[in-house]
């Protein structure tokens, strides 16, 4: 296992949301402005590098029937942090994204890593993973925060970026837009898969 | 408290701020399970139960809890009594009545992870809610998870036969759906009780 590989899997051939299709609720719900985007991403970073580690240094110690339990426990211990440092240090951050931040518990996508990943491997490729995953997540974040944002409220970051004669297209702040907006991006994404499939297959028959 | 706020509290749970359209909570087992109609019904029906148990549990630990001055651990508690009452909900419908049992299969430990659950005992604490709010809040909170999760399989069973463009196979449509539902659901808000 490679970094450049393990890399590559995070943003692209697995990513979390777009191909492992992980932590469908806090995609769709923080994603309207920039600022709840970077926030959540770099706090699911954080807990899930920190999961990840812990989890593979006790991957031998955990018993096998309650494995789910103390993943929890683990995750759950780590989420209060951040919960606690950002009402401390960025209490505006934490009232926006409100109650999504103590339900990065039940994010699978941290669950997902520890069970798949982080139990079956060594600490320092299993902190690897967690940093991967926990930016192909922020960049899927990104993109939707960017797009809904920009075309929804014509702002970045809250500073006017559209002409004042743009009209808000305001349906792509609503739920309505974030789904929509998921499902163009995973669709784009398999149109690219089936693409670079269908270019490889092609290749191995020329070969032939 | 009134007959009045209760009846706000059901409304706006069920349609106004429904869990799925509008806050996004509990999305995975909605997009996961919702291929056929009867599954979902099962699903809804046991996400419905858990969530209002688990209202009424965690508002007991929540007060245990503010009681020791340990509001910070409020996470963590929340979610080892959901998870312990799931495993509990299941040993209880294996014993007791296991044709229910059978039909929901392995949806039931899922439940623990369903957002929607940890969601409702959080909001109950952050609208201060007492026991009899918070237990309502978490029945029709399920209740309107159950409606949403019963017109999204409904459409999506007839979703299999259509004809979509290869990229949009799948997981795409059915994003697609949802925000097409979520749509119909912005018009139930400003819907209120009494108007005032």
């Amino acid at each position: 296992m490679n970094v450049k590989k393990q890399l590559k899997e995070g943003l692209l051939t697995q990513n979390p949301v777009l191909v492992q299709l992980l932590g469908m609720c806090s995609t769709l719900a923080i994603t309207t402005s920039v600022a709840n985007g970077l926030g959540m991403g770099v706090s699911v970073i954080i807990i899930l590098t920190l999961s990840n580690i812990i989890i593979s240094l006790l991957r031998k110690i955990i018993p096998n029937e309650v494995r789910i339990a103390c993943f929890i426990i683990v995750i759950a211990g780590f989420v209060t942090c951040v919960q606690l440092l950002m009402k401390a240090f960025l209490p505006e951050l934490d009232k926006s994204l409100g109650v999504f931040i103590p339900l990065i518990v039940v994010n699978c996508i941290i669950l997902g890593r520890a069970e798949v990943f982080a139990s079956r491997n060594t600490m320092g490729v299993s902190a690897l993973d967690g940093i991967f995953q926990g930016l192909g997540y922020t960049a899927v974040l990104l993109v939707m925060c960017v797009f809904r944002e920009l075309f929804g409220a014509g702002t970045l970051l809250g500073v006017r970026i559209m002409p004042e004669s743009y009209t808000n297209m305001g349906l792509l702040t609503l739920p309505v837009g974030g789904f929509l907006c998921l499902g163009a991006l995973i669709a784009a994404m398999q149109w690219g898969m089936n693409r670079a499939d269908k270019k490889k297959s092609s290749g191995e028959k020329e070969a032939e | 408290m009134s007959i009045t706020s209760l009846l706000a509290i059901s409304l706006g749970a069920i349609l106004t701020n429904n869990f799925i359209f509008s806050q996004f909570l509990g999305i995975c087992p909605f997009l996961g399970v919702s291929k056929k109609i009867d599954t979902a019904v099962g699903m809804g029906a046991a996400v419905t139960f858990v969530m209002g148990l688990a209202s009424a549990v965690c508002y007991g630990i929540n007060s245990l809890l503010k009681l020791a001055g340990l509001e910070y651990m409020q996470t963590v508690a929340f979610i080892l009594v959901i998870a312990a009452l799931v495993q509990f909900v299941e040993m209880f419908l294996k014993r007791y009545i296991p044709t229910l049992y059978t039909a929901l299969g392995v949806y039931l430990p899922l439940i623990t992870t369903n957002c929607a659950v940890l969601g409702v005992a959080l909001l109950n604490v952050q609208n201060n809610y007492n026991f009899i709010e918070s237990v309502v809040y978490g029945i029709t909170g399920g209740l309107g998870f159950l409606l949403a999760i019963f017109l999204f399989a409904a459409v999506r069973e007839q979703l299999e036969f259509s004809d979509t463009p290869k990229a949009f196979e799948g997981f795409p449509i059915a994003l697609v759906t949802a925000g097409l539902i979520a749509l119909a659901f912005m018009g139930f808000s400003g819907l209120q009780v009494w108007p005032q």
